[in-house]
This record gives C-alpha cells, sequence and structure tokens, in this order.
C-alpha cells in the first residue's frame, strides 16, 4: 500500500537554512546539506527546498548546492523558487533535483507546465499553489503571496492537473505560520478535483494536525518546515504516532 | 576482478542519480553511451525516466541495442531501473503499441484509469519479496522502496521476484540469470535501496 508522505521544507537563501533551525548537533546549523542528511536519517520521505535567493546572480549558486545534494541524500527532492523557464528546470533537473516546483510564472504563463511535463514528465514537475480565502473563495496568489491574481484555486488546481503537473503543492496562506493546523476544507476540495498526489501545506503544528490533514482530507503528503527543527517533534516520533493512527508511513 | 560499472547512457531521465549512489557505496560508476565502455563493463545498468517508445528509437538510433543484448548474452550482470527494466519486455502498450528488447517474454501496460485513482504511482509502497534472491540480501519483506511510473511489466514467465500493491499487485522486481530489474528507484529508496544496489554489485 501507497505510504502517506512527511516532507520537510527548508527554505534557502544565499545557500544557507533561514528558517528558524535550533538543531544542536550540526556543524553548521543552517547548511543545508548538512541539514538534508539529518531529515534523510531521520526517514524524511522527501524533501523540498525553496530558494528564496532574490537576485538571478546568485540564483546560479543553487545549482552547485543541488549538486551537492544530491549526492549525499538518496531520496527524492524537490527544488523550486523562481523557476521561470525550461531552461531553469532543465538545469535543476541536471544538477540532481528529482522535481522542480512551479508557481508565479504558471499562473503567468501556465503553457510553461504542458511544455515542462510533455520534455520532462509530467512526474518531475510540481505546481505550487499559494491559495488565501477572499469572500467565500479560494483564490491563487502570486510572488510570494504578495499578489491577488484573481483566479479560482480549485479551477486553477484542475487546469494544472489538465495541463499535466504530477503533483500540487498546496499551501493555505490564512494558515502559515499559524501553527493552527492545516486548511483542511481547502485540501479536500483540491484532493477530490485532481487525479494527482496533493501535498498539503501551511499550519502544522503537530502529529494530530498531519494525522487530521490524512484522514479528513486524504493528502497524499503533509509538507511542514519548523516543527520538524525540534528534536521532541521530530520526524520518527510522528511517524510513529500516524502508523498507531492506523495510517501507512514508511518506518 | 576488478569492477567495471557502466551506467548506459541514453539520454533518459536522470543518469547522474545513479551514479551518485553508487559511488556513494564506494564504487566508481561510468555514465556512458560508448561502445567499448559497454563492452567492457562487468556490471550494466539501464536507468530511464520517460517514455517508452522514445526510449526504444534512442537506443536504436545510438546503436545501443546490439551492444545491450550481447552483454546480457555474454552473462555480464545486469541491472534495470524503471523504464529501464520495462524495456527488457516484448511490447509496451504506450502510445498503442511499441516493441522493446525483448529479453523477456511479456508485455507493459498501464494502470487502469477506471480501478485506480492516482497516476502516475508517486511514493513509497512496499515490497512482497517472493524469491529469497542475493539482491534482497540483508532487506526485509515488506520493506518500502520509491516508485514513479504509468505503465508495468506483466511478464510472461516465472521470473517475478517481488510484487508490490498499487490497486491490485503488479510485478515490481524481476530476476532471471544475470539479469536484475525493478520497477522502483533503488538510488532513491534510502538505506534498503542502497542495499540492493551494494546486492548487485557483490552477489
Amino acid at each position: 500500500m501507497l505510504a502517506k508522505r512527511i516532507i520537510p521544507c527548508l527554505d534557502i537563501k544565499n545557500n544557507e537554512v533561514v528558517k528558524g533551525i535550533n538543531f544542536e548537533d550540526l556543524k553548521s546549523a543552517g547548511d543545508p546539506v548538512e541539514l538534508a542528511k539529518k531529515y534523510d536519517d531521520e526517514l524524511a520521505d522527501e524533501l523540498m527546498f525553496l530558494d528564496i535567493t532574490a537576485s538571478s546572480e546568485k540564483r546560479k549558486t543553487i545549482l552547485k548546492l543541488v549538486e551537492k545534494i544530491s549526492e549525499n541524500i538518496f531520496i527524492p527532492f524537490s527544488v523550486g523558487g523562481g523557476v521561470s523557464e525550461i531552461e531553469d528546470i532543465h538545469n535543476l533537473l541536471n544538477s540532481g533535483a528529482d522535481k522542480v516546483s512551479i508557481n508565479t510564472s504558471a499562473v503567468i504563463n501556465p503553457e510553461i507546465i504542458d511544455e515542462a511535463a510533455k520534455k520532462f514528465g509530467s512526474s518531475t514537475i510540481v505546481i505550487a499553489i499559494d491559495a488565501k480565502k477572499v469572500g467565500d473563495e479560494y483564490l491563487v496568489f502570486t510572488h510570494g503571496g504578495k499578489k491577488n491574481s484573481g483566479i479560482n484555486a480549485i479551477r486553477w488546481a484542475k487546469e494544472v492537473y489538465n495541463r499535466g503537473a504530477g503533483e500540487i503543492l498546496l499551501t493555505s496562506m490564512d494558515k502559515d505560520g499559524t501553527k493552527s493546523g492545516y486548511e483542511i476544507n481547502l485540501t479536500s476540495m483540491v484532493v477530490q478535483c485532481v487525479k494527482i498526489p496533493v501535498i498539503a501545506s501551511g499550519g502544522a503544528r503537530d502529529a494530530r494536525d498531519i494525522e487530521e490533514v490524512f484522514v479528513k482530507a486524504d493528502a497524499g503528503a503533509a509538507l511542514a518546515a519548523s516543527i520538524f527543527h525540534y528534536e521532541n517533534s521530530g520526524i520518527i516520533p510522528i511517524k510513529k504516532y500516524l502508523k498507531s493512527k492506523g495510517i501507512n508511513v514508511r518506518l | 576482478m576488478e569492477k567495471k560499472i557502466a551506467v548506459i547512457d541514453y539520454g533518459m531521465g536522470n543518469l547522474k542519480n545513479v551514479k551518485n549512489a553508487f559511488n556513494f557505496l564506494g564504487y566508481s560508476a561510468k555514465i556512458t553511451g560508448d561502445f567499448e565502455d559497454i563492452k567492457n563493463a562487468t556490471h550494466l545498468v539501464l536507468p530511464g525516466v520517460g517514455g517508452f517508445k522514445d526510449a526504444m528509437a534512442t537506443l536504436k538510433r545510438k546503436g545501443l541495442v546490439n551492444p545491450i543484448k550481447d552483454a546480457i548474452n555474454e552473462g555480464r550482470k545486469f541491472l534495470g531501473i524503471c523504464l529501464g527494466m520495462q524495456l527488457l519486455f516484448e511490447t509496451s502498450e504506450e502510445f498503442g503499441y511499441s516493441e522493446g528488447l525483448g529479453i523477456f517474454k511479456g508485455k507493459v501496460i498501464k494502470f487502469d484509469e477506471n480501478a485506480v485513482n492516482l497516476i502516475p504511482h508517486i511514493g513509497w509502497n512496499d515490497i512482497e519479496i517472493l524469491k529469497p534472491l542475493e539482491e534482497f540480501k540483508g532487506i526485509e519483506n515488506k520493506s518500502f522502496f520509491y516508485f514513479l511510473h504509468s505503465y508495468y511489466c506483466v511478464p510472461e514467465e516465472d521470473i517475478a521476484a517481488a510484487v508490490c500493491d498499487y490497486y491490485g499487485k503488479f510485478t515490481a522486481c524481476v530476476k532471471k540469470d544475470n539479469i536484475f530489474a525493478c520497477q522502483f528507484h533503488p538510488e532513491k529508496s534510502h538505506k534498503e535501496g542502497l542495499a540492493l544496489l551494494k546486492n548487485f554489485i557483490e552477489s
């Protein structure tokens, strides 16, 4: 039976991990390769790297980092952030990334999804959707959540699926950073309208939240950042809890 | 004997991660499409992600079909991964009908869209080991491996070594003489995947 996946997310800026790192046993707490190895050891099912480096010149350094990570971890990993052209995808995959996640540029130019899926295979293309509730509908926001595209998130999810996306990374902006649990309603609606895995993101506080998004929304994977940074809520204890609740996880 | 591992390069998918895994295990491996390298290799690996038809066309165009068949016929150790497993069969129904290398009797078919909720099959799934092969040494039954595919192999001879359950059981590994092939990606399957690659080289 297919296991539900737990995916730690690392925000990378200028080759350093920038989100609340609290490990004491790492040589350099902000070293993405060390952190990746640690998560790999702790049975993370996959890793997500989000490059938030601003300038395009500095972004080239991400390729070297991807290469180094791919030499040290043997689980799938995705890289996203600022991917705007087919060439960006090509370069990331060639450097060792297994999947590439696209956000803003897919909204601006949806054809990039068809083209990328055709060229590299659907399974390498993850479409990231940042959604926020406005009135009584969920809308897609771009540019790191700064710009309202006015597009209905459910409609957009269906479209990216039809265009050949292999997975959807769905982040609830209302929940992100609140530690109040995943946005079950939104996740569930997206899961029901596509036939590709949905990775839920935004709001995770503990193992119960992950259980909830698996059981109630049937997400294929749960992504989180800060909760895995603390020893008492490491990936293995979370997986043990999920298993005790009858959820199929890789342990 | 010195081990010469050739990862066959025919322009399909990410070969570097296969090489990385062998390097991590302490072996040197070469990504190559060169006939001499393939001729001299003690161990050959045919990886691959992507379309069956394109892959066969590329193998033919690069003149790699005969060198691969020769290596197999000479009894050298051969590992097929994912698409590299599928290509060893006679035919695939991808885009209608495509001919494969025909090393194994059987065909490659797509998951039934009416029965299977999510296609491709992406993620970690456990396998049921059917035969206690050297390749599975140190790997527990029901271990998880990373899968990523929309098609699967249906052998028409008794070569299945492991099966996987995804809306019904399909063949996850096959073994015949010097050839071992798996539908999952050992290079992305953490400790169990690395163990399998090591066993392939050492067995």
